[in-house]
Parts: structure tokens; sequence; C-alpha cells
């Protein structure tokens, strides 16, 4: 068994080729069907954030060959020259990969060490990937541990204690400009997971009035409803840019919604008033230019993590009690693989050693005259009792060994004295 | 100007400036609260400084140069404190707190006057002056609060948002406080204006006794009540509004050291 990793993050690629490599919840179940179809991994989930986007995956070869071809496949889904993407790409593999998630989950992979968000993030990659039959049991069993994992380093440190994310950090800067936000007025473009925290956010500072816009009605309806705010039709957005005081866009879509000329247009129409813009969209959704505006403030998903990370070095005095817990769970999936190994192994050992004991008597029994077929059953049921006896103790006390360290070495150990020849799980 | 009191004032003064600077670096509360205590207790010191100075040289303390310039800090320190507690906002302390002790300083260094006094005296000169430096020392400080805005809206459009960007006063309230204090200059320059009128009356018996420091107040007024006017317009609010406060504040200067010095005939230092 092997478990593999191929993805790009806010450090190892800048905004420009995380945008052009990130993948909806459709592209996610186009991307694991495609992948199974060309035998390239039989489970397949892909957790795309606006810091990352990840392929996890259990490839059918336990060859590290299944990595370079998720990056030519990478490559050719987003239409991304490998040349431009490989220098950004990284690859773990089984033990790293599986630390890799579970440091994700808890927060500790985060641009904004413990953000919140990245845990609903991995929960709904999960269930987006699970609902569509592309995990297995290996994956299954491994999110679940890293859902497990994140809720374990939130509730036991202080890394959790104090959710600080992109919503709360741009909803502080927006009162670094308006003050309190009580009399202010706030536009959602989207209605998805990241505007709702936002939305939240807002209404927590009891912000006075919100509106909320989305292509999907439903979904704005649904938004507005949650948190008391008025939907404006989507087709009216142009004129909605004079009312609030703050923007949250996070649209789905490949341009700018928000264009330098529209928001130019805007800010004349509302007297220049000052606009505090948070584009939380990947793609961004607000053209950059916009920034130079008078009394425009644009901060994309880029800078507003870059501005919480300055909040790092508080909290970073929580990682090693979290890496402790990251730890623990990476051991106890390991134990889990190594369970599922030692079955495999002993079924092997069994079927070899049963294949060798009938070529043994096989070969013994025609040297011994008057042996009736009765005698040879009985010996070979003997011999049978004696190779289970042999086998299932050793293999009981290896299940019984609380050493992982020891007992993975001890299993492999076995592999490469009795099973040469057998593939590595 | 009393060594004692002159040294008190300084070393509370420095005190407040140091602890001002902890609330603002490492944001600890009880720096910032020490700070409001070492400013409150150097203006009683600054205070009783300029009263000995006054009985000593029997005449009130901006007489001259030197003393004009020490009532300038201590009415700027005394707006301040006074911004600070209706604004519940102490970031700003480390920012001013330099001006103050420039002010003490330069009052403290400069050489005696040798020019003849004015014939300065009765209470409405007193309120006269001392409104206008009042005058002068509001504006002065809400050009400080402008260069803060400024500074601030540069970190926030640079993106460079650290941790005294999250200490300081939201923009909307240094706009508000330089407001403020813009606001409580202009009534103490109209005032004091008035009062300099009734003085001049008394004396000479003719309020229309031509002086070029007249001009250069009524443009002072006329600049801050449409500076007043344009900041409480949206589109001028922020950093246009906080441009014109400064530039303003430069005519005061100008009023401050070139008008009293060259031109004018009864306004030396003040």
């Amino acid at each position: 068994m092997e478990i593999v990793l191929v993805g790009l993050n806010h450090r190892s690629a800048p905004v420009e080729v995380r945008e052009r490599v990130s993948f909806t919840n459709d592209q996610a179940r186009q991307a694991a069907e495609e992948l199974r179809a060309r035998g390239i991994l039989h489970e397949t989930l892909v957790l795309s954030t606006c810091n990352r986007s990840e392929v996890y995956g259990v490839p059918p070869e336990t060859t590290h060959e299944s990595a370079a071809a998720l990056s030519n496949y990478l490559s050719s889904f987003h239409s991304v020259q490998l040349d431009l993407l490989s220098p950004s790409l990284y690859h773990h593999y089984d033990r790293n990969a599986i630390r890799h998630l579970f440091r994700v989950a808890s927060g500790l992979d985060s641009m904004m060490l413990g953000e919140a968000e990245i845990l609903g993030q991995v929960r709904e990659a999960y269930r987006v990937a699970y609902e569509h039959g592309a995990t297995g049991p290996v994956l299954n069993r491994l999110f679940q541990g890293a859902l497990e994992v994140g809720k374990r380093v939130r509730s036991e440190t202080e890394l959790g204690a104090r959710p600080m994310s992109v919503a709360s950090a741009g909803v502080k800067l927006a009162e670094r400009i308006f003050g309190k936000l009580q009399e202010r007025s706030a536009l959602v473009l989207g209605a998805g997971l990241i505007s709702e925290q936002v939305v939240s956010h807002l209404r927590d500072r009891n912000i006075a009035r919100l509106f909320v816009m989305n292509r999907s009605l439903d979904r704005a309806d649904h938004l507005a409803r949650e948190f008391s705010g008025k939907v404006i039709a989507w087709d009216d957005w142009e004129s909605a840019l004079t009312l609030p005081d703050v923007i949250v866009s996070s649209v789905s879509a490949e341009e700018p919604v928000l264009k330098r000329s529209v928001l130019q247009k805007a800010m004349a129409a509302r007297g220049n008033r000052p606009l505090f813009v948070m584009d939380l969209g990947m793609p961004r959704n607000v053209d950059p230019d916009a920034a130079d505006l008078y009394n425009f403030y644009l901060y994309n998903i880029d800078d507003l993590t870059q501005i919480v990370q300055q909040n790092r070095s508080a909290r970073e005095s929580e990682i090693p009690r979290a890496e402790v817990i990251v730890d623990e769970h990476v051991g106890k999936f390991l134990t889990w693989q190594a369970s599922v190994n030692l079955i495999g192994i002993v079924e092997a050992l069994r079927h070899k050693l049963k294949a060798e004991r009938a070529e043994f008597i096989r070969e013994r029994a025609e040297g011994i005259p008057g042996l009736t077929s009765e005698q040879r059953e009985q010996v070979e049921a003997i011999i049978d009792q004696l190779l289970e006896k042999m086998l299932l103790d050793p293999a009981r006390r290896l299940q019984g060994e609380k050493d992982l360290r020891r007992k993975i070495q001890q299993v492999e150990a076995i592999r490469e004295l009795f099973l040469p020849d057998r593939e590595r799980p | 100007m009393n060594h004692l009191f002159f040294l008190l004032t300084l070393t509370a003064y420095m005190g407040s400036f140091a602890a001002y600077i902890g609330y603002l670096v490492a944001g600890r509360e009880w720096s910032g609260r020490l700070g409001s205590l070492l400013l409150a207790a150097g203006l009683v010191a600054h205070y009783f400084a300029l009263l000995e100075r006054a009985r000593g040289l029997h005449t009130v303390p901006y007489h001259d140069l030197s003393g004009s310039m020490s009532l300038f800090g201590w009415l700027l320190a005394l707006t301040y404190l006074s911004l600070e507690l209706f604004h519940r906002q102490r970031s700003v302390g480390a920012f001013v707190l330099p001006f103050v002790l420039a002010f003490l300083l330069f009052a403290q260094l400069s050489p005696p006057d040798r020019l003849a006094a004015p014939p300065a005296t009765g209470v409405a000169f007193a309120f006269h002056v001392t409104l206008s430096i009042l005058a002068y020392a509001a504006f002065g400080l809400s050009c400080v609060l402008s260069l803060i805005y400024l500074g601030e809206q540069r970190l926030l459009h640079q993106h460079r948002v650290g941790d005294v960007v999250w200490r300081l006063p939201s923009l909307d309230l240094l706009d508000r406080m330089s407001q403020s204090s813009v606001l409580v200059g202009l009534i103490s320059i109209a005032i004091g204006t008035v009062l300099g009128f009734v003085w001049v009356d008394r004396l000479t018996g003719n309020v229309w006794h031509y002086d070029p420091k007249y001009v250069v107040t009524l443009l002072v007024l006329v600049a801050y009540v449409f500076y007043l006017r344009l900041a409480r317009n949206p589109g001028w609010r922020g950093a246009r509004a906080s441009q014109l406060c400064i530039f303003n504040f430069a005519i005061v200067i100008f009023s401050f050291t070139v008008v009293n010095l060259f031109f004018s005939r009864s306004h030396r230092y003040f």
C-alpha cells in the first residue's frame, strides 16, 4: 500500500501559479474519474483551497512513478506547462504524506498558523470525494484521521483557542479604516463558505447593513436569511457597488468580476467614500490595477494571509504541543496500516508454506512404501497444524507489539526473509 | 524657567514618552496608562514652571520667545490629553510627546529677549494670547494627527500592517480627532481674536489698529473653516483633508514666525 501526495501551496507557489491550478468541486470529481480511468490512482482526493491544491491518492503500483504521472496529469488538466509547474510542486509518500495532511488539517501548515477554515475545507473536500465514490478504505481512514487530528489540536492547544482567520483579519482591517462597524454596510459577492465566515465576523461586530449577491439566488437567500441581510439581484451588481463600505468578494470566475473601470465609476458615484474590498476569490475577482483608486483599499487572499502571518509568533509556542498530537495520530495511522500489512503477509506466508508443504510431502511420500492415502492426509494435517502454530504465534506477538518502529521493522524483516518476491505492500 | 520644575517637567514628559512608546510597540496597557499619568504630572509641573517664571520676571509667560514656546508646549500637551480622554485613544501619545518635548527644550535653550516688550497687561490681553497659543497648539496637534493619518493610510495601502498599525487609531478616528482638534483651535482663535480687538480698543480707542497679523489670522481662520467643511465631505475625507490640514498648519507656522518677526508690530511671540 502506498499513499502519494502531489501538490503546491502558498510557500511553494505564488498566487499567479496557484490560481491556475485550483480545482472546483466539479473539476475535482472529473480529475478523480480520469485518474482512475487512466490507472494512475485507485483512490483520489483533491484538496483545493485558496492557499493550496493537493491531490492525495492510492496508486495501483507501488513505485514512485505515480508522483511523476500525477504531475503530468495536473499539467495537462490545467493546461499549465510542466516546466512552469514542476518547481512549485512537492511530492510526499506514505508517512510524509500522512504527516503533511495531518499538519494541514491542524492548521500547522497554513499561511496563518492555526487558522480555522482549513479543517472545514478538508471536511468539504472529503465529503465531495466520498460522495462521488472517489475514496476507498485507505483515504477514508486517512481523512477521518485528519479530521480527528484537526479537532484535537483545536480543542487541546491554544493554536485553535484564539481563532484568527483570513475572514477575521479582513474584518479587523476594515476596522482599521472605519473604526467601529455599527454604522457601516457590507456587500458580499458570492455566497460560498469563506463569504459565510466573513459575514459571521461582520455580524459579530454588529455591522448595520448587509447585502448579499450570488449567481444562485437560493444560496444568497440562505445566507441573507441566516445573517439578516438583504439579497440584491446579480444583474444589479454595478449599481450595488455604491452602497457598501466593505465588499467581500469570493466569486468563482475565471476573469476579474470587478474591473478597474467599473470600480472607478462606482467610486465616483459614491463620492469617493472609502471602500474596503476583500478579494477572497481564486482566481482573483478584483482587478489589481484598481488598488490605486482614491480611498480604495484592496486586499486579496495573499495580502490578508501575509498580514495575519505576523501574528504567527504569538502562536508558535503552541506548535510543539500540536506536533505531538499530529505525531500521535501519524503513529496510529501507521499502526493501522502496519496491521493491515501484517494480515496480508500472514496470508501470503500461509499460502507459500502450504504450497511448499504439498511439494515436500509429494517428494518424500514417493520414497515411503505402503503409505496409504489416509496416512498421508494425517501427516499433512499434522504438518499443517505445526505450520499454523509456527505462523500464528509470532504473528500474534507481532500484532501486540507496542513499539511501532520495531513492529514495522519486524514486518519488513518477515517480508524480506520469507517473501522476497512479494511486492512491497 | 525654574530649574526644579523644569527638571520635573522634563522627567515627566520623557517618562510619558517612553511609556507611550512601550504601549505603541509592545501593546502593554499598563504602559499606556502610565504614559497618561506621567503626562498629567508633567502638565502640573510645567504649569508651576510657567507660574514661577512669570512671577520671577514680573510678567506673563508669553512675554518673550522662550515663554511663548513653553506655553505652546504646555497647551499642546493639555489639548492632546483632553483629546485622549475624550476619544479614549492613547496610541497617538508617542507621536505628540516629541513635539511637546521639543517646545519645552527650545524654550529652555532659547536666548533671553533683549527687545522691549509690548504693553502686555489686562485680562482681555491675557486671554487673547493664551487662546491664540491654544489655537496654534490645537492646529499643531491636528497636523500631527494628519501626518499619522497619512502614514497609516500609506501602510494600509502598501499592505504593511505591523503591530504598530494595529494599535494606532482607525483612520476614521484619526480623522475625527483631527477635526475635534481643529474645532478647538477655531473656537479658541475666534474668541482670542475678538478679545484682541477688545484689548486694542481699550488700549488705543481704535479697534481698527491695522496689523498684517490680522490678515494672516483671517486667512488661518478661513483655511481651517474650509478644512472642516471639506473634511465632512466624503470625497475629501481622508488623505486630501489631511494634506489640507498639514498645509494649513504651514500657514500657522508662517504666521507664528515670519509674520510675527518681520511684519507684525504688536504680535511677536504669539
